[in-house]
This record gives C-alpha cells, structure tokens and sequence, in this order.
C-alpha cells in the first residue's frame, strides 16, 4: 500500500530522521512511537509531503509520489492532527465539505455522505451547523475525522489525534476509533507518544528513537523480545505505576 | 499588475487633458496672489477670452513648475523671485526685465511690464517694542541676542532670505524658527516673536502698527511685481494684460490686499471694484454660499479618498499576497511601501506635480502611495500569522493554492486587511487635506483661505467636515470589518 525507502530528513546540521524504510500493508494500523523529537511526526510529514525528504521515495500503490504526484495523492490520504486543525471560519458541516465541494461534487452526494459519516463518528447533527470554537475538543476531533474520511480515502493519517483531550474522553475516543478502523478497513498511520494509545489502536507499533527505528512488532513483542537496552526502559516506564 | 497600474494612472490623467480651451491662470497661497490673479482673469474675460483661475496653489515653485509644463498660462510673480530663485544659475544679465527676456525666451515664458508696485521682502517688529530697544534697522538687532524671530518658511530657505540676512548682518547669535507668513502676525501681535518678515505691501503693515526696519546694506532685491506668462500665449490675451503695467501703485496694492484680508472682501470683488476704477467691467460671479462651499469640498474631498483608497486596495492586496508567498520578495515589497510612507507628504505632491500637473491626479496618486502601506503590511502580517497547522491541514486535504488562498487563508486574514484599509482611510481623509496647496481641492481649501485671511469660522468649515469624515471613515469601516468576518472567528 505504502513504502518508504530509505526516506531521510535533516534540516541544516539537525538529523530528523534517519534513512528509514516501512511497508503499510493494506488495511493495517501501525501506531509510531517515541520520545518527543525522535522523528515520528516528521515521518508522518513526509507520507503526506508536508516535508520533502533529503533522500529516499515515498512509493503509493507501488508508484514512487513525484513532485507533481503530491496532489492526486494527497485525495487518498485523510490527515487528522491534534486539535483537529479545523478551519475556525468555516462550520463543521463547511470544513468536513470542503474539498468535495471544490471537487464539484453535487449537493445531494455531499450530504449523504456527511450523514453517513456523522452516522460513524456518532456527532450529534446540531455539531455540524457550529464553527469549531463552538464545539467541544471531542467534537473536534471526531469532525476532523470525518473531514479526513470525506473523500473515502484509502490511507488515514492521523498525528496525536487524541493528544489535546482529557483522558476519559481520551479512552473512549480509542475504543471508538479502533472500531472505525476495524469497520472501514482502512490503511492507518498514527503517531501517538502514548504507548497505551498505541497498544489499542495499533496493529503493531513502530517504536522510533533519535530518527532511527528502534524495534517494530506488537506490545508484547516489545515487552518480552526487546531489541535493545532502550525499548526496555521505554516499556517499563509506562509499566510503572 | 502592470496593465492595472496603467489603468489608474489613465484614468487620473484624463481631467487634465480635457480642458484646453480657457486661459489658465494660477496664483500663489497669499492673499495678494490670489486678487492680482483675479485681475488678470477680469482683464481676460474683458479682453474676450475665457479665463479660468486655480487659487493658491503654493509656492513659488509650483506656479513656475505648473507655467513651465503648461498646466496654467499665467501667474503674477516679483523681479525678486525670478532672480534670486528661478533663474539662479541661469547665465546672463538678470537684474533687467530686458537682461532676463531671451532667458526666458529659452525657458517658453516671457514676463510682462510691471504692474507698478514693488513687494520687497522686509523685517518688522511691533512699533512700542522696536521704540523701546531702540532698534531701527535689521543690523540693530544684533544687539538683542535673546529676541526670537520667527519667519516664514519660504523666507527660512531661499537664498536671499534668512540665509543672506543672518550673514550680512551678522545675527548668527539669534535663534529663527520657520511658520507660516499669516500666523507670523498674530505671533507678533500676541508677543511670542519680537520680529518677523514681512512683504512690503501686506494689509498689516499698518493694521498691527509695525515698524518697517530699515536695510542699510541692501540685502533684499527689487521684488517688482508683474506677470508671468507662457510665450505661446495668444498675442491677444498678452495684449488683454498688459493694459494693466503700470497700474497698480504699491498704496493702491496695501488698499487691496487690506480690503480682502482685514475687510473680508472676496478677492473677485476686490479685484471687480479695481478694474472698474481703471475702467474695465468685470461681472463678478455670485459669491459662493456656505453651503455651497461645503457641498463643493465635501464632494472633491470623498472624491480624492475614494478614488485613492480603491486603487490602493486593487493594488495593495496583491502586493501583500505576494510579499506573504514569497519572503524574500515580501522584505523588498514592505521596505519599498515603508519608504514611499517616510517622505513628507508636501515633498511627494510637489515631486508629482512635473510628471502629473497640478489639481487632483498628483493628490491622488500621492494618497495612493501613502493608503499602500497600512493595506500591504495588514494583508501581509494577516495571511503570514494564520497558524501553520491550518496552512498544513489545507495543503493535505489536497486544495491548490488558488483555492486555498480564496477559501481559507483570505477569509483567516479578512479581519486584518480590514483594519489594514481602515487605517489607510483615515490617515488618507487627514492628508487630503493637503491637496488643496495643489490645486486638488477639498476640505484643505477653506482651511488654507481661512489661514489666510485669519478666518476661524472658514477654518473650521474645513477643520470640523475633514474630523467628521475621519470619524465616519473609522465607525463606517469598523461596522463593515464587524460585517464582514467570518462567524467563526469573532
């Protein structure tokens, strides 16, 4: 589905991330891990070429994504970022909307789907007629969801989706997208500092560290077969009481 | 860009090429000026031709820039000014009417006789205070160190004015400080300047009890006064003047300014009364009413504001796009409008008028360039303060730039622009009012006659409309700025 190839990044004399490679296989979630500054969301960056890579491609389908196949690409990728990254000028309704409209989707096509998602993210209908400001960090989120899904993208990106809530909120919000995911069957990244997060949401977690992947597998992969010193410690920190 | 650009200078260009035909005459901001021009139109008009006349455009350089380019025929100048101003440097004899002609021949202007009179540059002080220091001359001055002396600006910077005066009469020791020729009197009459320059036939002479000092070494020059004409002016119209040389004496000339200026006559009156007590009729044209003159400078002002406020909207908004997109680009753009905002505002309608003439294209474009700033720097600092994760999460939902910059990052900046273009409306309603020193109109007009002729009440039919506008420009925007932002964002 997705293949990064010895993707690298550096801004000046900083390295971000270290040639990496990582296959997304169809219909999997793999949660990416790691201390704050270790990569993961400048990785998350180049999937959506936010960032361009100092090296390496980022191949869709099997096809390498070059300069001028960002745009088409971008229409298969759905992005949710922490806070959501609504528009505050427009309403729920107008941001979820938005792209279908400009790609001059019909009115009534438009809101079918917007009822089928809202249907999915479980959004009470008065939400959608809000501008974000108005709307709780729950709301947010699961609009910024439904804008990412709007177009029935093949791969969902999501970076700290659930970063800025509180953690009950927090809890019920990972049930309710993993069961999304599981429905859709939708190829996922998502970044999360959260281990726990990523237990739950993840098929397997990627667990990076200074740009550079660590150890890729399941929780218990990394609990009972740590590749390095580090992984123990990163395990055993969210371990500890 | 470009082609738009060109538009607006096309279309501020088009009042000055349709009139062609009457006989312009200009004068300059001091009431004398203003009533030799209305004699010259009086003698015009019974001359046979239509005459037109573009009051108090400002200096001497102005007039003699306007002459030189065509913008009007005729303006009354003095020996003096062409001498020691105009034609400085220009080889030759210059100190004779005779001397100076082929100069001028050369330069497409040709002076006419003298009108009789001289207005030489001279220094005055209040009579008990000049009895009490005894001080009789200008070299008597220096021997009163701690006087102040306030001059006009014009007499400040020329060559033959203070410059010439402090030296030859070596008053290096007194401090000078530069106003405007009317508020100079009140100066002296209230007791806040000891001295002041005066011209020989101004009404106050007399009306404030000044004494005349006496210029032992000569300093100032003959100040003859006369008429200043293109060459290519219908030999029939030069004929029409000239029939006034030598008509007017300088008691004659105190008389008039004294009947404008301390009786409050209308220069066209006075002028009228003049030529028919030399025998020419002239019908004076019904004076304007209050109402009328707030109507006509109600309208030339919002004219001068409108018309310069939605250029520079047309034009500021893109620039502060493209300066937003491209940084480099947007560092040129932003010092180059910062710069055009660091010129004084009467140095930049001056620098218009060679290319663009006198009246309102050169006011317009002027505004144009000040409204450019506020508008690109709120536009710019609008669209570059939208958060990056907004910017990032348009990019990835896949929309182009064009639709990007329409749905979301103009709407996002909508409120600075605004504020932007508030800004530039009431900055640029403050400095219509300088428009009127070129001819543009507005409400500067009745500021700069009631300087002139001491008349608050004129002063005010200027002063109170342009506050107002101001006033209505800052509500008026503020509502469309509240009208206008997006729900969301308020």
């Amino acid at each position: 589905m997705l293949e990064l190839c010895g993707v690298s990044v550096s801004f000046g004399t900083l390295v971000a991330l270290q040639p990496t490679d990582l296959t997304l296989e169809p219909g999997q979630v793999t949660a990416l891990i790691g201390p704050s500054g270790c990569g993961k969301s400048t990785l998350l960056r180049c999937v959506m070429g936010l960032v361009t890579p100092n090296t390496g491609t980022v191949a869709l389908d099997g096809a390498p994504i070059g300069a001028a196949g960002w745009a088409a690409a971008r229409l298969r990728m759905g992005y949710v970022i922490q806070e959501g990254g609504l528009f505050p000028h427009l309403t729920a309704r107008g941001n979820v909307s938005l792209m279908a409209e400009h790609l001059g989707w019909e009115a009534d096509r438009i809101a079918d789907r917007i009822d089928s998602l809202r249907g999915l993210v479980q959004l009470p209908s008065e939400a959608l007629d809000r501008h974000p400001g108005a709307l709780s960090g729950g709301q947010r989120q699961r609009i910024a969801l439904m804008r990412a899904l709007m177009l029935d993208p093949a791969l969902l990106l999501l970076d700290e989706p659930l970063g800025a809530l509180d953690p009950m909120i927090r809890a019920d919000l990972q049930r309710e997208l993993r069961a999304i995911f599981t429905d859709l069957g939708k190829t996922v990244l998502v970044v999360t500092h959260d281990l726990t997060e990523a237990a739950r949401l993840g098929d397997r977690i990627v667990l990076l560290r200074d740009g550079d992947i660590v150890q890729t597998g399941t929780l218990p992969d990394l609990r009972e077969r740590p590749a390095t010193p580090f992984v123990t410690r990163f395990v055993s920190a969210w371990d500890a009481p | 860009m470009k082609a738009l650009l060109l538009l607006v200078m096309a279309v501020l260009a088009l009042p000055s090429a349709a009139t062609a035909e009457p006989v312009r005459v200009g004068s300059k901001k001091f009431t004398e000026s203003v009533i030799l021009g209305e004699v010259a139109v009086g003698a015009l008009r019974d001359g046979g031709f239509e005459a037109e006349h573009t009051r108090e455009l400002g200096g001497s350089r102005i007039l003699w820039n306007a002459l030189r380019s065509g913008e009007i025929d005729l303006y009354p100048e003095y020996s003096g000014t062409l001498v020691q101003e105009l034609l400085d440097g220009e080889p030759g004899d210059l100190s004779t009417a005779a001397g100076r002609q082929p100069i001028l021949k050369r330069l497409g202007v040709r002076e006419l006789s003298s009108l009789g009179f001289q207005n030489t540059y001279a220094v005055g002080m209040l009579e008990p205070l000049a009895k009490k220091l005894a001080v009789r001359s200008i070299g008597d001055l220096a021997r009163h160190p701690d006087l102040r002396l306030g001059f006009s600006n014009e007499f400040m910077e020329r060559e033959d004015g203070w410059p010439k005066v402090r030296r030859v009469y070596g008053l290096d020791a007194l401090a000078a400080r530069g106003l405007d020729h009317d508020l100079a009197y009140r100066g002296l009459h209230a007791g806040n300047l000891a001295a002041t320059d005066l011209y020989s036939t101004d009404a106050e002479i007399a009306f404030y009890g000044i004494r005349v000092l006496t210029d032992d070494a000569g300093v100032f020059p003959e100040y003859s006064a006369m008429l200043l004409v293109r060459d290519d002016l219908d030999p029939r119209a030069v004929a029409a003047l000239e029939r006034l040389g030598g008509r007017i004496d300088r008691s004659r000339m105190v008389a008039l300014n004294a009947r404008a200026k301390l009786d409050r006559t209308p220069e066209a009156q006075v002028a009228a009364e003049f030529l028919g007590e030399v025998g020419v009729d002239v019908e004076t044209g019904q004076a304007e009413s209050r109402l009328g003159l707030l109507v006509r400078t109600t309208r030339d002002h919002l004219a001068l504001v409108a018309i310069s406020l939605l250029a520079a909207i047309l034009v500021a908004v893109p620039l502060g796009i493209a300066a937003a997109r491209r940084p480099r680009l947007g560092a040129v753009v932003l010092a180059a409008v910062g710069v055009v905002q660091t010129i004084p505002s009467l140095a930049l309608l001056v620098m218009l008028i060679p290319v663009l003439g006198i009246g309102a294209p050169p006011a317009i474009v002027a505004l144009f360039l000040y409204s450019l700033l506020p508008i690109v720097r709120n536009t710019h600092s609008g669209l570059v303060g939208i958060p990056t994760p907004l910017i990032e999460s348009a990019i990835a939902l896949g929309l182009p730039d064009s639709a990007r910059l329409r749905r979301i990052e103009l709407p996002l900046a909508l409120p600075a622009i605004l504020a932007g273009v508030k800004t530039s409306a009431v900055i640029n309603v403050g400095t219509a009012t300088l428009g009127a020193l070129i001819g543009a109109g507005g409400y500067g007009q009745p500021i700069l006659t009631g300087i002139r002729l001491d008349d608050v009440s004129l002063i005010l039919m200027g002063a109170v409309p342009a506050a107002v506008l101001a006033l209505l420009a800052e509500g008026g925007f503020a509502a469309l700025e509240r009208a206008l932002t997006p729900k969301g964002l308020r």
